[in-house]
């Protein structure tokens, strides 16, 4: 069994401790938000918080958050009001949506660091993020209005 | 004006009616409040012949459920049908709830797509609106006769606001949900024509920019489920390790290991491959990289690599005295090109690229003795109970398919051999729902390629640089032939879809077309905007080989050749004020494409620098005009132009599959390249519809001029060094600049 913390509560899990983090978060938790997208780090579609970082978890193991604290998109806000989630939905950012939440919560460490980022920062922290149907153009609109609106 | 087809309607019983046009019937019911959270049986099954699964219900309370009958994959389809209906039945857009609809071709097929309910081609909006406007109007007339009846008024003294009838006379007014509690329906039922179709000066939803897609809220927080999200009790988990070559077979199959590993509860032993189900997904995957097959060797798959057989391809392009299948033929277009002044030719080829949408392919489904049911992010619902029912033994009215969102389609989700999976390994073992899930690397490796292509364009001029013919070869594996033989057949041997595009609008004298079919083995599929991806890469680049051969602009010359086609000429009018053409950026070039498929009208300008010493390509931004003809919902219209432009981008420039004796070498994102936010140029959109014109297609629309604009844009800046190859990797991009 390894213990921490998910979106604030406790929780045990009984799987191999070299089980990826995604697999423990979407099948043994059942808080599907967070996407398989590649399963080696490459696509950023199963981004998460480990306390307070973002980590993929497809390559981070459950060994690896024991007594930790991870945040996934469900506990990115109680009621979806997170500047982000606001902005996204004004900026109509998702089309298929699959990488949304992966997006969403690298954004949300950028802005949490870097409060009025550039452009350039903005594309450099989210590069790494991939968009099957190329809403690029609308993530940068939407992180930018995130951090003018708050 | 889009034909709009005749509906009649009739009473079904004291609380619904159907509305039937050209085949296809639409029920409507009143007063009844479908369960919204199971998402698929509609209005509870009423007596007589009404089908239990209505299309739209008016809820005592006034909630509307329409059902989508084409399924989500980002496209914002269920937004934009319900709101054709919504517009017409003047809804209160707030009010309405969207169904996902069951699979059930005979109900929801679409009338415009062969009758199949499949959602793919851009054909969706094409296909439904006429049939959708007329319901909502026809719903419209039945509330207004039923209120008329409540009020006891006239019919012709009501007119309706937002989910209201009003009576302005006595200023009395009834809720929709009111009539639909206590209305009793008129028979025989006024029946709709197109006259009673809103003006467009009076579409309150169509062409709106603050309509917002329904599905968007749930994709930010988590909610939204996806095929890969499905959760059932009891559930276990799949993995299948494929053969490394298509077609082979597994000859011997170790499981020793595999089976030792915590969790496994079976091994399946499949014609294509080995299944392993366990308790969890972990172990499933663990197992499968424990298995030790060997596998036959006897397929002609291996004698399969793209690039020799690309070399191939291009030679066959070339030698004219090979024949080609006719696909369309105006004139004689050998003839003319013979006595011509001036001949342009030119080879045109694209490499495979990979789908790679973000939801890897899965699903779910559970085997009941000789029933099935499935939970899937498929493009084709009913494509899908056939291929089940097969292997189960069973027939595809026992197979019931619940329609997830889809994390991505492109085409790819059209296909049934992760839907094939599931089912196969759901009947192995009875009783208990298995969902499986590919990893990446076999979404990459066993994907249904882009077809491997080489073209041939020949074009003769006169002594003025009139264009007198224009031929065109495509060289290709087909699609159809693998997909949906007996249209191949039908056809004669001509693949519809992988020479789709190679017809233009340009106005030239003679045209011929031919397709040259050649068949490696290698199973190909439907891409983002199929064969229009790469044909109007030959065709836009001779364009402006053609512009460059008589000193003209290449923006003078397309509206030369489209002088009497006023949409076509207000797109590239239109793009290339945005892009101010005539101003020349330092170091920068502008390049310019135009195309007409899927029924819109786009333009685009791409504003491309150049690393001479690495040979990379880098786009600036890119600037596109769009007509669809009804803009329906411009703000959506403008980010499927993004996806568009985006990927068009990634394709011309990244993308790129590469197989060696029927290996595919690509196999994950580190090795298969696509498009990131630091690669992706700045996108402009212009939304500019021509009231009074058919409604386009726009799922695909915005991607074929994006590779051809770059390619332009190259040669302008270089002084003419054409790429004519897909992707123009930086290896290319330096052998045509020999350096």
């Amino acid at each position: 069994m390894t213990a921490f913390t998910i979106n604030g509560q406790a929780v045990n899990v009984a799987a191999e401790p070299d089980t990826p983090l995604l697999w423990v978060i979407r099948e043994h938790l059942k808080l599907t938000g967070t996407k398989f997208g590649c399963g080696i780090a490459q696509c950023g579609a199963c981004t998460v918080h480990v306390d307070g970082e973002p980590m993929r978890s497809c390559q981070t193991f459950l060994e690896d958050v024991a007594g930790r604290k991870v945040t996934t998109i469900e506990g990115l806000s109680p009621d979806s009001s997170h500047p982000l989630q606001r902005a996204w939905i004004a900026e109509q950012v998702p089309q298929c949506g699959y990488c949304q939440s992966g997006q969403i919560m690298q954004a949300a460490a950028l802005l949490a660091a870097t409060p009025n980022p550039t452009r350039e920062q903005i594309v450099d922290h989210m590069d790494g993020n991939i968009c099957r149907c190329g809403t690029y153009v609308r993530i940068i609109s939407a992180i930018q209005r995130a951090a003018r609106e708050g | 004006m889009t034909p709009i087809l005749q509906p009649q309607s009739r009473v079904l019983s004291r609380r619904s009616f159907l509305v039937t046009t050209g085949g296809l019937g639409i029920a409507v019911a009143f007063g009844s409040v479908p369960d919204l959270a199971s998402g698929a049986a509609m209005a509870p099954a009423a007596e007589g012949d009404f089908r239990p699964n209505a299309w739209i219900t008016i809820g005592v309370d006034g909630t509307v459920s329409i059902i989508s009958p084409a399924v989500e994959m980002g496209q914002g389809i269920t937004t934009t049908l319900p709101l054709l209906v919504a517009e017409e039945l003047d809804a209160d857009w707030s009010r309405v709830r969207v169904v996902q609809a069951p699979s059930d071709a005979e109900t929801y097929g679409n009338p415009g797509f062969y009758g199949i309910q499949l959602t793919g081609g851009s054909e969706s909006t094409r296909g439904y609106n006429a049939l959708l406007r007329m319901t909502g109007a026809q719903t419209r007339l039945i509330l207004l006769a039923g209120a008329a009846g409540m009020l006891n008024v006239p019919v012709s003294e009501l007119e309706t606001e937002p989910h209201r009838v009003l009576h302005p006379s006595s200023g009395r007014s009834l809720d929709y949900g009111e009539i639909a509690a206590r209305a009793v329906l008129p028979d025989p039922l006024p029946q709709a024509t197109e006259a009673d179709l809103k003006q467009s000066h009076r579409w309150r939803y169509i062409g709106s920019r603050t309509i917002q897609r329904i599905d968007v809220p749930s994709k930010v927080n988590g909610t939204a489920v996806f095929g890969i999200d499905v959760q059932l009790p009891d559930m276990l988990y799949g993995a299948v390790l494929r053969a490394p070559v298509q077609d082979e077979r597994p000859e011997t199959i170790d499981d020793a290991e595999a089976r030792d590993v915590p969790g496994i509860t079976h091994i399946v032993p499949l014609s294509y491959g080995v299944g392993i189900v366990g308790e969890t997904v972990e172990a499933t995957r663990r197992a499968k990289d424990l298995l030790n097959v060997t596998w036959s060797t006897t397929s002609r798959v291996r004698n399969y690599s793209s690039q020799r057989l690309l070399d191939e391809y291009r030679a066959v392009g070339r030698d004219l005295g090979q024949q080609g299948v006719p696909a369309h033929t105006k004139g004689d277009a050998e003839a003319a090109i013979a006595g011509a002044t001036t001949v342009i030719e030119a080879d045109y080829m694209s490499d495979h690229v990979a789908h790679a949408t973000m939801e890897p392919m899965n699903a779910t489904a559970l085997v009941t003795g000789d029933r099935v049911e499935i939970w899937a992010p498929t493009q084709g619902p009913t494509g899908t109970q056939g291929f089940a029912a097969e292997v189960v033994g069973t027939t595809p009215d026992k197979v019931k398919v619940n329609t997830t969102l889809l994390g991505g389609g492109f085409g790819r989700k059209a296909e049934a051999d992760f839907i094939i999976d599931a089912v196969s390994l759901a009947k192995a073992v009875e009783g208990r729902p298995v969902k499986v899930i590919w990893s990446r690397e076999d979404d990459v490796r066993h994907d249904k390629f882009r077809p491997l292509e080489a073209q041939h364009v020949k074009v003769g001029l006169d002594a003025e640089g009139n264009i007198v013919g224009w031929r065109h070869r495509i060289v290709a594996d087909s699609i159809f032939a693998r997909t949906l033989p007996p249209v191949f057949e039908e056809a004669g041997g001509h693949d519809d879809v992988v020479t789709e595009g190679a017809k233009f609008n340009y106005t030239v004298p003679a045209h011929q077309i031919e397709y040259l079919r050649q068949d490696n083995g290698l199973a190909i599929g439907f891409w983002f905007a199929v064969g229009v991806g790469y044909t109007r890469f030959a065709i836009e680049c001779v364009v402006d080989e053609i512009a460059a051969a008589r000193g003209i602009d290449p923006v003078a010359l397309r509206l030369e050749l489209l002088k009497d086609q006023p949409r076509a000429r207000k797109v590239i009018e239109t793009v290339a004020r945005m892009a101010e053409w005539d101003r020349a950026r330092d170091g920068r070039g502008l390049g310019v494409a135009y195309s007409d498929a899927f029924g819109s009208h786009c333009a685009q300008v791409a504003e491309v620098s150049l690393n001479r010493d690495t040979g990379a390509i880098r786009v600036h931004k890119v600037w596109c005009a769009i007509d669809p003809g009804v803009a329906i919902q411009p703000l959506h219209i403008e980010a499927m132009m993004m996806t568009g432009i985006t990927n068009g981008t990634g394709h011309a420039l990244f993308e790129q599959i590469n197989v060696i004796d029927g290996e595919v070498q690509e196999s994950n994102f580190d090795t298969y390249r696509v498009i990131r936010m630091s690669e992706a140029p700045e996108i402009e959109v212009a939304v500019v519809p021509t009231p009074g014109s058919p409604f386009g297609g726009i799922g695909q629309a915005g991607l074929p001029p994006t590779g051809p604009a770059i390619a332009n844009a190259v040669a302008r800046l270089t002084g003419g060094v054409r790429l004519r190859h897909y992707p123009f990797t930086p290896e290319r991009v330096k052998a045509a600049l020999d350096i």
